[in-house]
């Protein structure tokens, strides 16, 4: 996998590549906005971490001549600026994810997995999603665990299908928060590992093997035992 | 007749207006019946005493037969009939004079007596009001010498009610315009008093209207405005500052959580404990999550109104709010209770407004005991959450949207004191206000706000 990192402060940038280059990614770096256009251009990126305040030419501007290329890599923003307008000016401009400095480095991989794994997800409209013996029926919303039927509240069948389609994926609590609440806010308290252990007793309670997992420091991940996640 | 008094000082301008104003119409209608009726009474009283003179004088020279001719001679001189002259013996039998008997009136201390006379003569019929003086003269015969003062009586009469309508009628005008002037100061100062309140509530860039007169009044409020501009200037800048200061300090802080995560994954690779550096990540996450809450309110509360407004569903979001959090209150052995109007519809900010109540239900599950109730209500025009927890003491309930401000029996449990200011901050660029009182027990935070008129919301 191979990654362009569009960023001007040293620190961060170093920060980045010391991370990702230990997860495993290829990257290269470019300090300022018109390098970082050009490379974009130039080679066939998997992904594109783009920060919104860059000397020469601005993130946005950049992703805009970008996308009208013709280019469509994933593009991770970055930015200082986290409210809601900036974020929609920021998706709005082609950007596929939006990242508020500072940020965790397993949050920012799990957002790239995220990106980078998005032609994998099934589409949409598949009708049944599939790990190990769990089974989820989206065309009458329900869950299976073999044979047994799981009760699900509709927000628990959201949660389910979200981590489903993410299956073998880091996911991280704000990635829950935005994707399954489609709310943008901090939530100050632990609430999402409530609702995340409410599921877990649900689908795992009572089964020789827990799909559900706690990945420490990042978030959760729906997995098989024998399938390790790419992060781990 | 109840009337109620209205308190206020510009009811007590007027009222002292009129009580003034009054007083010297008053001395000034004493004064003109002083000079116009008392005094032709006065004159009267005059010219009788001088005939008085004159007789006794007479008396002295020509003795009682001299005198009788002298009163005979002056009646049938006169031509008004206004002169009553009466001469009588000392048993009081008349002996010379137009009167037929000594009047039956009592004297004052001066010889002075007044009394009515019924009279024909010269065709004037009826009683006649007489004004007289006794005066004793040598060989203790009495004399009495008077004046029909009839028409004098009702001259007065004419001018005390002539002063007296008039005195009525500008008291009644004085009391108009004093009303009307005191209305006048009173809308003035109410659209002052208005503005004040106005920017007590928040709104610190409203100005008080100048009617452009230039009088004390538009002056005051000049000033006023220059000082409003000043503080206005002067918040700027402390807020400017203080912003600055945490943009300044969370880059460093920033890069120093970037490294001990860095130094925490090359730990974790070499095989070592990474206890201490997770601790050490989590103080520096706290102190960015404060930096951030901090800059977050300041980003909000420089926002205008409506700027990024949608029409949201409020029905909707309540719901959203209690289900996210109903887990947790569920966890905690506590009921959350909803009860919701539908389709309320009202231009917001859809994340604000949902952040804002998840750190009051985020609060009220934190500080309520295990078994307490909390209730989430939403009305057309308001928001309420109330919780069965400890509550908040009457003196501290404007204080706990300050930032960093922390009840003392809250200390000790975690929290950075910014959550009430965001709740406040977010509530006042919704126009919303915010209420808390007592729940008996516990606290109920009321959010009140206003739907636009029309078909629910107009976007």
């Amino acid at each position: 996998m191979r990654i362009l990192i569009v960023e001007d402060d040293s620190n961060t940038a170093d920060f980045i590549l010391r991370g990702m280059r230990q997860a495993g990614y290829t990257l290269d770096h470019a300090a300022n906005g018109k390098d970082g256009l050009f490379l974009a251009l130039e080679f066939p990126y998997d992904a594109i971490i783009l920060d919104r305040m860059l000397p020469g030419l601005e993130g946005l501007t950049l992703l805009k001549t970008l996308r009208a290329a013709g280019k469509n890599t994933p593009v991770l923003l970055l930015s200082a600026l986290g409210e809601v307008d900036d974020r929609v000016e920021g998706l709005h401009a082609g950007g596929d994810d939006y990242l508020t400095k500072p940020f965790a480095l397993a949050e920012l991989q799990a957002r790239l997995e995220a990106l980078l794994r998005r032609g994998d997800v099934k589409p949409a409209d598949t009708a049944a999603l599939r790990l190990a013996d769990l089974e989820l029926d989206r065309l009458t919303r329900s869950a299976h665990r073999g044979a047994r039927q799981i009760e699900l509240q509709p927000r628990e069948y959201q949660l389910l299908e979200y981590l489903m389609l993410h299956a073998g994926q880091v996911v991280t609590r704000t990635m829950l928060l935005e994707g399954v609440w489609d709310y943008h806010f901090d939530p100050q308290t632990n609430v999402i590992d409530v609702h995340i252990s409410r599921l877990r007793s649900k689908i795992d309670r009572g089964e020789e093997r827990p799909l559900l997992h706690t990945v420490r420091g990042a978030g959760y991940c729906l997995r098989d035992r024998g399938a390790k996640p790419g992060s781990d | 007749m109840l009337l109620k008094l209205p308190r206020s000082f510009t009811f007590r301008l007027a009222l002292t207006y009129m009580a003034l104003f009054g007083l010297s119409v008053l001395l000034l209608m004493l004064f003109i019946y002083w000079f116009t009726a008392a005094y032709m009474v006065r004159e009267s009283d005059e010219l009788i005493e001088t005939e008085i003179n004159e007789l006794a004088d007479h008396y002295d020279m020509l003795g009682l037969d001299g005198l009788v001719s002298l009163i005979n001679e002056r009646l049938s001189r006169q031509q008004t009939g206004l002169s009553i002259y009466l001469l009588a013996s000392q048993d009081y039998q008349p002996l010379a004079g137009n009167l037929d008997t000594w009047p039956n009136a009592s004297l004052d201390a001066q010889g002075w007596i007044d009394f009515k006379m019924v009279s024909n003569e010269k065709g004037s019929h009826g009683e006649h009001e007489v004004r007289a003086r006794r005066f004793i003269l040598p060989g203790g015969y009495h004399l009495l010498v008077g004046r029909i003062i009839s028409h004098l009586v009702a001259m007065k009469e004419r001018i005390a009610i002539t002063l007296a309508w008039g005195l009525g009628l500008m008291l009644l005008l004085g009391g108009l315009v004093g009303w009307w002037m005191s209305k006048r100061m009173a809308r003035r100062i109410e659209a002052i008093n208005r503005t004040s309140r106005d920017i007590i509530s928040g709104d610190l860039s409203r100005r008080i209207p100048l009617q452009g007169t230039n009088d004390e009044l538009d002056r005051l409020a000049g000033s006023l405005n220059e000082m409003l501009d000043r503080i206005q200037a002067l918040m700027e800048d402390v807020r400017r500052v203080s912003d600055n200061i945490a943009h300044d300090l969370r880059t460093p802080l920033g890069r120093l959580h970037n490294q001990l995560d860095n130094l925490r994954s090359e730990l974790q690779q070499a095989g070592l404990d990474t206890a201490s550096v997770e601790q050490a990540l989590n103080e520096s996450q706290g102190l960015l999550a404060t930096f951030n809450a901090l800059l977050r309110i300041a980003r909000i509360e420089a926002r205008s109104r409506t700027e990024g407004f949608t029409s949201v569903d409020l029905t909707a979001l309540v719901h959203d709010v209690a289900e996210f959090y109903e887990p947790l209150a569920d966890a905690r052995n506590q009921t959350l209770a909803v009860s919701a109007a539908p389709a309320v519809q009202l231009p917001a900010d859809r994340d604000l407004l949902f952040q804002a109540l998840a750190n009051l239900l985020d609060n009220a599950i934190k500080y309520t005991p295990p078994g307490g109730e909390i209730q989430l209500s939403l009305t057309t025009a308001e928001l309420t959450i109330t919780d069965t927890g400890p509550g908040i003491p009457p003196a501290a309930r404007q204080q706990i949207f300050q930032r960093f401000f922390r009840l003392e029996a809250s200390r000790s449990t975690p929290g950075s004191g910014l959550g009430l200011s965001l709740v406040e901050a977010v509530a006042r660029l919704h126009g919303m206000a915010i209420r808390v009182s007592d729940n008996f027990p516990g606290t109920r935070i009321t959010l009140g706000f206003t739907i636009s008129s029309g078909h629910g919301a107009a976007w």
